[in-house]
């Protein structure tokens, strides 16, 4: 299994009057986790298909591993796939659902089903071979799924929302176990999800997209401390949203006015004016010295934190604060401060 | 198939080798050697071209040799070969007929041509196909249909199949109207052909009978407002409320299946015929004359409202059951009393499927042949006069075509208004997640005149079929009741020679033969073509696939009777002279009923999620494969339905069948028909309870043969995420 390199140059993608991908060029490294994160019709699960073969691009070209597979039919991309569904056949057993790509490659039954006997095995299934497949839980399904795609050892290895159908606590670890499975096999794999908590979890990198397009592409530190817009940082965790100026700009950092409050802030490129900030919640510190005054509207608790809902005169902010230690109680009147580390400007959304 | 060396291989035997025109007593194996034939007519095209001096077989051998480059990748040589192979071997085929030249211009254009040709046989098809398959390939090598060879001969398959088998029979046939009369040029007998007074007079109003095109409409509308009133009842009974015999009244809807579609007309007449029990009855207890108002509109209206009252059942139970308990219970909640819950929420849910049902039911009376032609008496409808101009002493094919022509516009548009009210399938409720809801049972008042109104008729339907099939088996209905099998008997007796052999000395023998043979033929080549249709319709998206679907079920929307002149008028001469040989009764039969194999197989495929087929391509598996190992498996089901439907659809139709039947290819349906004609109901009648016993056999052991192992556990065939809603 040689991890291979994944490259997307200029691919697009139309529905006849629909852009469904904006043209756009991307490289996923080998042996890396890249996930693509995005909302429900951004072109994420389309442009895994493409990689897949299941849908031709309306332009451009897509190299695995050097080679142009644009035109090729999936079979012949050395690529695997977990479907959302799983897509376990329902008249084949287990075994033969994990043996058929064998054989379709040209595999002998036999050697086929040996094969796919140590790959149940591999996936903590052993001897589940001769079951049906919807006699088995959804875990299970999932694991059968992944010992069908990983038994033909491709370049390359795509996740459709693997986890979309499982439990909260099954979802947790089965997610560990992929992230485990692609650091000990070195596998390149391409991973669609919506849920910023998996995406941050699993991956060595994060494409989110946005409108067909890719709105940032990063580690998963860059994109949370580091959002490009406004979108970006909302969708990569919670984040208050508050409206600035810009007042000065000297080197890298800029001179940042939100109402009461006075910042130095690395500019990023913004110019003097009207600017847009993200205040992360653990950023904002509930104390009584703070500059910001703020009537606490709810708090929350939530067991290891709670969660403050406030009033101030640069908007109403979202705050997370340790359960231990001071707390205060709806229809108080505290001061705010923020911590500038978990405060960065950004541009705004198109 | 790798490539497109077999295509060309194909092409080229067909060309060099096979017999290119249809032998007159079938290909011979020692025919099959048709290269150096002394006889034109028995020769490869390239010996006749070669030997007797046909040069139009030239460019098809052209395209052979340009075809050379593509062989080895150059797609778009192959594209070229393709497209020039098919429009010579077409091109020639129209141009050059049993007299030369088939038009004017050509002889101006070519100069006069001494020889002539018959239609195309074995060779030219081969060829045809060999080319067909040269030019998708080609296509699918330069990127369409996602580069998958398969999916591109399929289309082209299905391309060629409609136009030659559905189109070009319909565009010649409407041509006809504008053939000029002795007595009027081209135009003057359009006119004079579609503004007929026959058609469309109006005579009704004052007195007199009206043009067939009325008569018709009214059947239609009349027929369809009954029979889905009462269907509805029927599909209300059965799924909601706790009737207990509800299983028995669902077998009603088989009934429409596998039975002829004059049967009931025969039980009417049985029963309200002159000498029919009720007239007998009224005459010896009242001295009452009842006469023969059997025969006429109202006639065809019962027997038509008998007959198609279960197929509006079987398309409302669906409907019934498709709407969403949720919403009902729903609408309860919201205070709504139950009477005004199926008022407000029910009914308003179902009225698409209504619309549909009665669409349904409209075609179905508007194409139906067999009530009409035995109780029409003098009142005639389209299907029944288009008839009469073809078969009766008129012979007249221009008024058939105009009758056709009306017949086929009306057919259409009730089927583009059915396109309308069902949209692009939105059954509105079907959320195709799991409905907790349990279904509301029916207000009093509306489940009383359900019952009150389906379970008389249930009961009177019942009758009427036993008393058809009661009257096959008494010496003459009316006057000799005395139980016998001699109408059995002179149908399908048997006797035993000196020597011992059995001899089929019956009538009925012969026909019933050819029909089992010719269904059996044409069911799983209607099965095989109309699930490939509907995986590549409901699986691939390719340029023109809208309009191929269209077309697919536009075949559907053309009446039988419509089809059947169609068929004679197109297949009479070459190229494809196949008039009273079972090839042309087997196509019709295809073609007529690949729709439904079409319907079941784009129902059937939007059970199985469309990512079973995409994993098992990521799996490596080809596009064949994926066929063969995912789909057909998972298929199964549709595939014993259209096998049963299409057999027993070409076992009972009439319309087209009646048309294309020879002396030595008589279909069972038409050999009914001519005796009940004659007058001889008893055989007639003994024959269909033959037939009706003979296709529920069949049903039974299609189930058995295909089906059984559906009966395991199958049941979660849909890959639906179980987890998830756990």
């Amino acid at each position: 299994m040689t991890p291979a390199r994944i490259e997307f140059r200029g691919i697009g993608k139309r529905y006849g009057t629909v852009q469904a991908v904006k043209p756009l060029d991307l490289v996923v490294e080998g042996g890396t986790l890249v996930t693509l994160l995005g909302p429900s019709g951004c072109g994420k699960t389309t442009l895994l298909r493409m990689i897949a073969g299941l849908e031709a691009p309306s332009e451009g070209r897509i190299l695995i591993g050097g080679r142009d597979v644009t035109d090729l039919p999936p079979g012949e991309r050395n690529v695997s796939m977990v479907f959302q569904s799983y897509a376990l056949f329902p008249h084949m057993t287990v075994l033969e659902n994990v043996a058929y790509g064998l054989v379709s490659s040209g595999l002998s039954r036999r050697a086929a089903a040996r094969r796919a006997e140590a790959a149940l095995d591999g996936v903590g299934l052993p001897g589940f071979g001769p079951r049906q497949t919807f006699e088995m839980s959804g875990g299970q399904q999932q694991r059968v799924a992944l010992a069908r795609a990983l038994v033909l050892e491709p370049e390359v290895l795509l996740f459709d929302e693997p986890l979309s159908n499982l439990d909260a606590r099954l979802r947790r670890s089965m997610r560990d176990d992929i992230r485990a499975l692609q650091q000990r096999l070195g596998v390149t794999v391409v991973y669609v999800t919506h849920d910023q908590g998996e995406a941050l979890a699993v991956s060595d990198r994060i494409v989110v997209m946005r409108n067909a397009g890719i709105a940032q592409a990063g580690t998963p530190m860059e994109l949370y401390v580091q959002p490009d817009t406004v979108f970006v940082a909302t969708f990569m965790g919670e984040a208050n949203h508050v409206r600035g100026m810009i007042e000065a700009i000297e080197g890298p950092l800029a001179t940042v006015a939100a109402g009461p409050l006075q910042m130095r802030l690395p500019h990023r490129g913004l110019p003097m004016g009207p600017c847009d900030l993200i205040l992360r919640p653990e950023a904002v510190r509930l104390a009584q010295d703070g500059p910001l005054p703020a009537a606490v509207r709810r708090a929350t608790y939530m067991g290891a934190q709670i969660e403050y809902r406030l009033a101030t005169p640069i908007g109403d902010l979202l705050a997370i604060m340790p359960s231990a230690g001071p707390t205060w109680q709806a229809g108080d009147d505290a001061r705010a401060a923020l911590r500038p580390e978990g405060v960065v400007l950004v541009r705004a959304d198109m | 198939m790798r490539g497109p060396i077999p295509c060309w291989l194909a092409a080229l035997l067909g060309t060099a080798l096979l017999p290119w025109n249809m032998q007159q007593d079938g290909v011979t194996l020692a025919g099959l050697w048709a290269w150096g034939a002394e006889d034109a007519e028995a020769a490869s095209a390239l010996w006749q071209a070669v030997a007797h001096g046909r040069w139009w077989f030239w460019p098809v051998s052209a395209a052979l040799i340009l075809a050379l480059p593509g062989l080895r990748g150059a797609a778009g040589w192959q594209v070229a070969a393709g497209a020039l192979g098919l429009a010579a071997v077409i091109g020639q085929g129209l141009a050059i007929g049993v007299q030369g030249w088939r038009w004017a211009w050509l002889e101006g254009a070519f100069g006069p041509l001494e020889d002539r040709q018959f239609g195309i046989g074995l060779g030219g098809t081969v060829t045809l196909l060999g080319f067909l398959f040269l030019l998708t390939g080609g296509l699918a090598r330069r990127g369409l249909f996602r580069g998958d060879r398969f999916v591109a001969g399929g289309v082209g398959l299905l391309a060629l199949c409609i136009l030659v088998f559905t189109a070009w029979p319909v565009t010649t046939m409407l041509a006809q109207v504008l053939t000029p009369r002795e007595d009027l040029p081209a135009w003057a007998a359009l006119g004079e052909r579609i503004a007929d007074r026959r058609i469309w007079g109006l005579g009704c109003l004052a007195g007199g009978g009206c043009g067939v095109f009325w008569n018709t409409l009214l059947l239609g509308i009349s027929t369809a407002t009954a029979a889905t009133a009462l269907g509805l009842c029927f599909a209300l009974v059965v799924t909601r409320t706790g009737f207990p015999a509800r299983r028995a009244l669902r077998l009603l809807t088989v009934l429409p299946i596998i039975t002829p579609p004059f049967v009931i007309g025969l039980g009417l007449i049985l029963i309200f015929g002159r000498s029919g029990l009720v007239n007998q009855a009224a005459d010896a207890w009242f001295g009452l004359q009842l006469g023969r108002w059997i025969y006429g509109f109202d006639g065809m209206l019962l027997a038509q409202v008998f007959s198609f009252t279960p197929t509006a059942f079987l398309v409302l139970i669906g409907v019934v059951e498709g709407v969403s308990p949720t919403m009902e219970e729903a609408s309860q909640v919201l205070r709504a009393s139950r009477l005004r819950g199926f008022r407000t929420v029910t009914l308003p849910l179902m009225r698409p499927g209504l619309a549909n049902a009665w669409l349904v039911v409209f075609v179905e009376s508007l194409a139906d042949f067999g009530n009409p032609i035995i109780l029409g008496g003098s009142t005639g409808v389209l299907s029944t006069e288009i008839f009469f101009a073809v078969v009766g002493a008129q012979q007249d094919f221009g008024r058939a075509a105009a009758l056709a022509g009306v017949m086929l516009a009306l057919a259409l548009g009730a089927f583009l208004l059915q396109r309308a009210v069902l949209g692009r399938r939105s059954y509105v409720s079907m959320t195709g997640k799991g409905d907790a809801g349990i279904p509301a049972p029916l207000p009093p008042l509306v489940r009383r005149l359900c019952h009150g109104v389906a379970l008389p008729w249930a009961t009177l339907t019942v009758t009427v079929y036993a008393m058809a099939l009661a009257g096959g088996f008494v010496r003459v209905w009316g006057r000799d009741w005395t139980p016998t099998l001699s109408h059995l008997l002179r149908a399908f007796a048997l006797e035993r020679t000196a020597d011992g052999r059995l001899l089929f000395t019956g009538g009925a023998w012969s026909s019933l033969a050819t029909t089992v043979e010719l269904a059996a033929i044409a069911a799983p080549l209607t099965a095989l073509l109309g699930l490939l249709a509907a995986w590549i319709l409901s699986r691939h998206r390719f340029p023109g696939r809208t309009a191929l679907e269209f077309a697919v079920m536009l075949t559907f929307a053309v009446p039988g009777t419509v089809i059947g002149v169609a068929y004679i008028l197109t297949y009479n001469i070459p190229p494809l002279e196949i008039t009273g040989t079972a090839v042309i009764l087997v196509a019709c039969f295809v073609f007529r009923n690949l729709p439904v194999g079409v319907r079941t197989g784009v129902a059937a495929m939007s059970q199985i999620d469309r990512s079973l087929d995409e994993a098992a391509l990521t799996l490596r598996a080809s596009t064949f494969r994926v066929l063969r190992t995912v789909v057909l498996p998972l298929l199964r089901p549709a595939i014993v339905t259209a096998l049963v439907y299409s057999f027993v659809r070409a076992m009972t139709t009439v319309s087209a069948a009646i048309f294309l039947v020879s002396a030595e290819h008589e279909m069972a349906t038409v050999f009914i028909i001519n005796r009940v004609i004659n007058g001889d109901y008893g055989l007639a009648i003994a024959y269909c309870a033959v037939l009706i016993l003979l296709m529920a056999g069949a049903i039974a052991l299609i189930q058995l043969l295909v089906g059984q192992r559906r009966l395991g556990r199958r049941a979660p065939v849909v890959a639906a995420p179980v987890a998830g809603r756990a």
